[in-house]
């Protein structure tokens, strides 16, 4: 707990760490954020050409579902990866200065945010593109949804990058596990293929931490729970309302407070040695 | 007064691996038995800083001062005890740290104060005393990579000591920048210690610490070996030094010297029972005619101190024995620094006084009222040789000593023995 006084002491730190980061990232780049947006449109052309072209998987405005999707794994998956290498590629102020170094650690995820926001106004030019309407009652559930994630992925980054300091494979090993991981999500296929193919285990599918966000998200903005053309099986989740929703999010918002507290005192107590094994 | 940082038995302990192992496989290979040299970078710390007081650490190259500094900034965890600090505390332990290349001077003023814990409103009411601190007014838009390395620590130090800390540390960083900004910092420091802040700093310049301590410690291989005075702790730290190039030098050479353990000059240059010039060059040119017996450094006016004040009187006392009668001798005398520097040099000859023919024991004196030396540890050599020099008879090469310690704050080498008078008004003196 008084850790977290001290990081809400640092925040103008934290905001000036997200600052430089972004403006470090696109100096002299003649695209600048662009890039950031660069990204989601060339997955979705990538996704759109294999998906939709040659495997021929039929989800309707696939653009819309993979993107509502893409980018809360991108959010998550980036800052999770800057975190987790924040305090070593930082060595030179860890060495050098006193503060709560966990500031490192949550400006990763910060600028993971604003990373974020550009990518959405791709998925809003996509929206305007097929006049599709996202669910306005499910977008009341978004900000809950976004902060979870934020909490999930600040609570992980916070643990791994101070593991990361003793042991230094975890940045190369958090990479394939991120790839791993990407493909257990319903990104860029259906949650209910995954939920035909386990029937009743579905439930061990939905521990995922990042299931239930990206379900919100695709539920909100994708707004439409059917079908596949093909043999008119649902897309979403079926029979379920926003409380089944709601539920899934607050759990995982519980774990991830829960989560970010034991990260927060592991970090406290490897912190001690940061300035020596860096 | 309160204390503001209090430093009770604080242990400090580095792993020294043999290679750094930070890859999960070698961890697991390796499993427990990970090759590591422990080594105590500080051992048994205890210091007591007060409110308002400027104290020096001063040390050799890895005598744990800087670790010290670290610890008490929270930077380091001591391995063992405890550390307690009240008050706002900023440290300088490398400027510019956290300054990065690619921002502009403006956009890192922001961001340093902010890892430093500024807050944002009271950085914007300050940054243009940073910037006028810092000399950088045309270039605070530039991005700090093309920089010179002055300037990147001209901005360093001005953000730092506009954070408006109650303690700061200081690592060893006065000692950058040109003159005129060197000086710029010491006004700044010395405006801290009027303000009635607490400062730390960490040198191996001991004019620096008497000019600006108040009190100072000195560290040896990460113990505590002295604490009050500058002018004590300045002799204390000079006696470590020369200790350690005495003890480098023996190793080099082969030779055990044990005169050289500190504190215990006197007693060394007293009784020393060592042959003559074991290593020197003239070795081949001693005859041993006329032998050097023992060496007494005497301070008549220092008590039972082991060192001089500055104005007090030294005597040397030479006892020689000729072994049969020799006509052409003279005794010689040279005084050198620690750094080598010859600061005096003498005979009897050049006294005008004829000591031959010497037969059978006696002894050769040399008497000054006042050593005219401020501060430092100082060599003899003692010679006896012949009037052209052609024929030394013995020689002791820088084998006694004797330390003058400076208890004020005059800095230099030598003591002028000044007396001062002020007058003011129109009729004064008059």
């Amino acid at each position: 707990m008084a850790r977290v006084g001290a990081i809400w002491r640092y925040r103008e730190l934290l905001a000036g760490l997200v600052r430089k980061e972004l403006k470090v990232k696109y100096k002299n780049s003649a695209l600048g954020f662009l890039w950031s947006m660069l990204n989601p449109a060339l997955y979705l052309v990538v996704f759109y050409v294999v998906f939709v072209k040659i495997l021929r998987a039929g989800i309707p405005e696939f653009a819309i579902y993979l993107l509502s999707g893409l980018l809360v794994w991108n959010l998550f998956s980036t800052s999770l990866a800057a975190a987790t290498g924040s305090v070593v590629g930082n060595s030179a102020i860890v060495k050098k200065v006193a503060f709560p170094r966990e500031i490192l650690a949550l400006a990763s995820v910060g600028a993971g945010l604003v990373h974020f926001f550009l990518q959405a106004t791709v998925l809003l030019g996509a929206l305007a593109v097929f006049q599709h309407a996202p669910s306005l009652p499910y977008m009341a559930l978004l900000p809950l949804a976004l902060v979870t994630l934020l909490l999930f992925a600040a609570a992980l980054g916070v643990l791994l990058a101070a593991v990361n300091v003793y042991a230094r494979d975890t940045e190369h090993l958090l990479e394939l596990a991120l790839l791993a991981w990407f493909w257990m999500t319903p990104i860029v296929y259906q949650y209910q293929l995954a939920a035909r193919g386990l029937g009743e285990n579905t439930w061990i599918y939905r521990l995922n931490p990042i299931t239930p966000i990206v379900l919100t998200f695709q539920r909100a903005i994708y707004n439409r729970v059917c079908c596949i053309p093909v043999d008119n099986s649902p897309i979403l989740p079926v029979g379920v309302g926003p409380g089944w929703y709601l539920g899934h999010l607050l759990a995982v918002a519980a774990f991830s407070g829960v989560l970010l507290l034991v990260a927060l005192s592991v970090f406290g107590r490897l912190e001690g040695n940061f300035a020596e094994e860096l | 007064m309160a204390a503001a940082i209090e430093v009770v038995g604080v242990a400090k302990r580095f792993r020294l691996y043999h290679e750094k192992v930070h890859s999960l496989k070698e961890r697991v290979i390796r499993m427990g038995r990970l090759p590591f040299d422990e080594f105590w970078a500080l051992s048994d710390i205890d210091l007591r800083v007060e409110q308002g007081e400027t104290v020096g650490l001063l040390g050799h190259n890895g005598s744990g001062k800087s670790t010290l500094l670290k610890c008490i900034a929270g930077i380091l965890q001591p391995t063992s005890g405890t550390i307690s600090v009240t008050g706002r505390l900023a440290a300088l332990l490398e400027l510019g740290a956290g300054f990065h290349p690619e921002l502009t001077g403006r956009e890192n003023i922001f961001l340093n104060a902010a890892i430093l814990g500024m807050p944002k409103r009271e950085i914007a009411k300050r940054f243009d005393e940073i910037v006028d601190f810092a000399e950088l007014e045309q270039f605070i838009d530039n991005q700090v990579k093309h920089y010179s390395s002055g300037m990147y620590v001209r901005l360093g130090f001005a953000v730092a000591v506009n954070m408006d800390p109650d303690i700061l540390l200081v690592d060893e960083v006065l000692a950058v920048g040109d003159e005129n900004f060197q000086r710029k910092c010491l006004d700044r420091v010395r405006l801290f210690q009027r303000e009635g802040r607490t400062i730390v700093f960490v040198t191996h310049a001991p004019d620096l610490v008497r000019q600006t301590c108040d009190r100072a410690a000195v560290l040896d291989e990460g113990r505590m070996v002295a604490v009050g005075a500058p002018g004590e702790a300045i002799r204390s730290f000079r006696e470590h030094l020369l200790a350690r190039s005495r003890a480098h030098e023996a190793e080099h050479l082969g030779v055990v010297d044990d005169a050289i353990e500190p504190g215990a000059a006197v007693v060394a240059a007293e009784g020393d029972p060592h042959e003559p010039g074991t290593d020197s060059a003239q070795e081949a040119k001693r005859n041993l005619a006329v032998r050097i017996t023992d060496v007494r450094v005497e301070h008549p006016g220092a008590g039972e101190r082991a060192y001089l004040l500055p104005g007090q009187p030294l005597a040397v006392t030479i006892a020689y024995e000729a072994v049969s009668r020799v006509d052409d001798v003279v005794f010689g005398l040279a005084v050198h620094d620690v750094e080598g520097r010859l600061v005096f040099g003498t005979n009897t000859d050049f006294l005008g006084v004829e000591v031959g023919p010497v037969e059978g024991a006696g002894e050769v004196r040399f008497e000054t009222d006042a050593v005219p030396l401020l501060d430092g540890t100082y060599l003899l050599t003692i010679g006896v040789h012949s009037h052209d020099e052609g024929t030394v008879y013995d020689w002791r090469d820088q084998q006694h000593n004797f330390e003058v310690m400076n208890p004020g704050r005059t800095v230099g080498q030598v003591h002028m023995g000044l007396r001062v008078r002020a007058t003011r008004g129109a009729g004064s003196g008059l």
